[in-house]
């Protein structure tokens, strides 16, 4: 990515899923990936290709069974890692304030109202403070899981296929408004999903990954405009990309085996 | 206009029912030592109800002082074991062997170790109510959703804000399931151990002015009892539900209002 170091260094992560002798899964197989500074990185594949256990093993929530995953400015600190799971996963008993200010809860960190404050304005919830998560709809429950993550400021965002579960016309405006939250706040994105259209409107690069075992097939530099604007899913520009990746998850879908053969 | 008829229909048939019971009783003249009718259980409760309503307040107290054993036990028990499945598979088989074995069988013995009555209730009561809160508390307390919990590890939450913040609150609405039960039980647990104890003398539960009727044949008496004691299940029950509704109100499906 460049000459810089990279925030992130995978080298040849291997991992095995299901722990029991000898019925182990290989869930992923000899993954390399620099993540820069910076980067808006979208993991693009099928289900089953091992993209949200790659990212809960770079959250640190698991262990790799072969590998290394390093961090050349140092290891990162709670709260310098932003989560947002496929559901919205809020505390059911807390209102949206409270389980805003969660993060900061648990990292000792002095949580003060401005700061939960700019987190929810940030995602449009500046006025749903008090609400209970029940009272909210779908995408504004996402909304609040997006600034729950941001709350600490991390220097890295995790994103695991957040979107996937919305509507068209909300999924559309949260990709619009995570594009600004990006570029406002910047920090690193690892977003994973299985959509070829959402990882071309959102990222800088897209790393295709084949399923079964989990490998990167192809790794595609996105040549757009820095400022992706809703006018772009239209752009003739855009759908090129959109075929280009689309042509590389059909051929890591269909020979999962030739893609061992590297260059 | 049809939630009216949802409360009125149980009050109708309970009204006919109770009509059918005095038209029965008075048509054989079956003698009020065997089945006394409504009307007269009525006059008794009105008539004998100050005496009985002593009784009732004594056994009441044993009944909330099991409940507020049970539920401090009861939790208490619940968070050590879910600490590690060892202390849980440690524990949890004794838990077992007390709520199976019969309160009556094991009541004798523990009124002779306790020295006093009081003490002695409201252990046996005690046995018999604290199951159900140390069962759902523990399915409560490991209940909590999985992404959750690795939002907790994330943030490296230590054993103690991840027991406060989220498995505590995530075992609330399981917490008030078993207290409920639990009050049920609580009663049902002091009944029963004034009955085996039998005290007589000034200080004698709602169980033995029942026993004590039945041996006098004053069975209208009898009836009256257990009309109080129902009634004061009812009220245990309603409060505690009362209770859990007032709780979980903001977030739990439980206690939402059904859209009408």
């Amino acid at each position: 990515m460049s000459a810089a170091s990279p925030l992130l260094r995978l080298q040849g992560v291997t991992h095995f899923y299901g722990g029991g002798k000898g019925r182990n899964l290989l869930a992923l197989d000899g993954v390399s990936l620099d993540v820069g500074h910076g980067d808006f990185l979208s993991l693009l594949g099928p289900s089953g290709c091992g993209k949200s256990t790659l990212l809960r093993l770079i959250a640190g929530l698991a262990a790799p069974t072969g590998g290394t995953i390093a961090w050349p400015d140092g290891k990162p600190t709670p709260g310098d890692i932003g989560f947002v799971f496929q559901e919205p996963t809020l505390m059911p008993w807390a209102s949206i304030a409270d389980n805003v200010r969660l993060p900061l809860r648990l990292t000792g960190r002095k949580a003060t109202t401005g700061e939960i404050a700019s987190a929810l304005d940030l995602v449009g919830l500046g006025d749903f403070a008090q609400a209970f998560p029940r009272e909210l709809s779908g995408g504004m429950k996402m909304r609040a899981a997006l600034a729950r993550a941001l709350v600490t400021q991390p220097r890295l965002l995790l994103l695991d296929e957040p979107f996937a579960a919305l509507d068209e016309i909300t999924r559309f405006r949260l990709n619009e408004d995570l594009m600004r939250i990006w570029r406002e706040r910047q920090c690193t994105v690892i977003f994973v999903t299985h959509s070829v259209f959402e990882a071309a409107f959102l990222s800088q690069r897209v790393a295709v990954m084949s399923p079964r075992p989990g490998r990167i097939v192809a790794e595609e530099p996105i040549d757009l405009p820095i400022l992706r604007v809703p006018e772009l899913r239209t752009d003739p520009a855009y759908s090129a990309i959109c075929r280009k990746l689309s042509d590389r998850l059909a051929v890591a879908m269909s020979e999962p085996l030739m893609s061992e053969v590297g260059p | 206009m049809k939630a009216l008829l949802d409360r009125l229909a149980p009050l109708a048939l309970g009204l006919i029912g109770l009509a059918l019971w005095e038209g029965l009783t008075r048509l054989y003249a079956v003698p009020v030592y065997v089945l006394p009718g409504p009307l007269l259980i009525a006059q008794t409760l009105w008539l004998d109800g100050a005496s009985l309503l002593g009784s009732l307040w004594i056994t009441l107290r044993i009944t909330a002082l099991a409940l507020l054993a049970a539920t401090l036990g009861g939790v208490g028990l619940a968070v050590v074991m879910a600490q590690s499945r060892l202390i849980e598979r440690s524990l949890f088989p004794y838990a077992v062997i007390a709520q199976v074995t019969p309160v009556v069988a094991i009541a004798p013995l523990i009124i002779i170790w306790a020295d006093n009555t009081t003490l002695a209730l409201v252990i046996c009561a005690w046995i018999v109510a604290f199951f159900p809160i140390v069962a759902a508390t523990m399915t409560g307390l490991n209940a909590a959703e999985k992404n959750l919990r690795d939002l907790f590890r994330l943030y490296g939450a230590g054993r103690w804000q991840t027991l406060r913040l989220l498995r505590a609150p995530a075992a609330l609405p399981y917490f008030l399931t078993g207290l409920r039960v639990s009050g049920g039980l609580s009663l049902v647990g002091a009944v029963v151990a004034e009955f085996v104890a039998g005290t007589g003398g000034a200080e004698t539960g709602l169980a033995f002015r029942i026993l004590e009727s039945g041996y006098r044949l004053q069975i209208p008496r009898l009836f009256a009892a257990l009309v109080m004691l129902a009634g004061a299940g009812i009220a245990i029950y309603m409060a505690l539900d009362l209770l859990s509704r007032l709780i979980l109100r903001r977030w739990h499906d439980s206690a939402l209002k059904e859209p009408s």
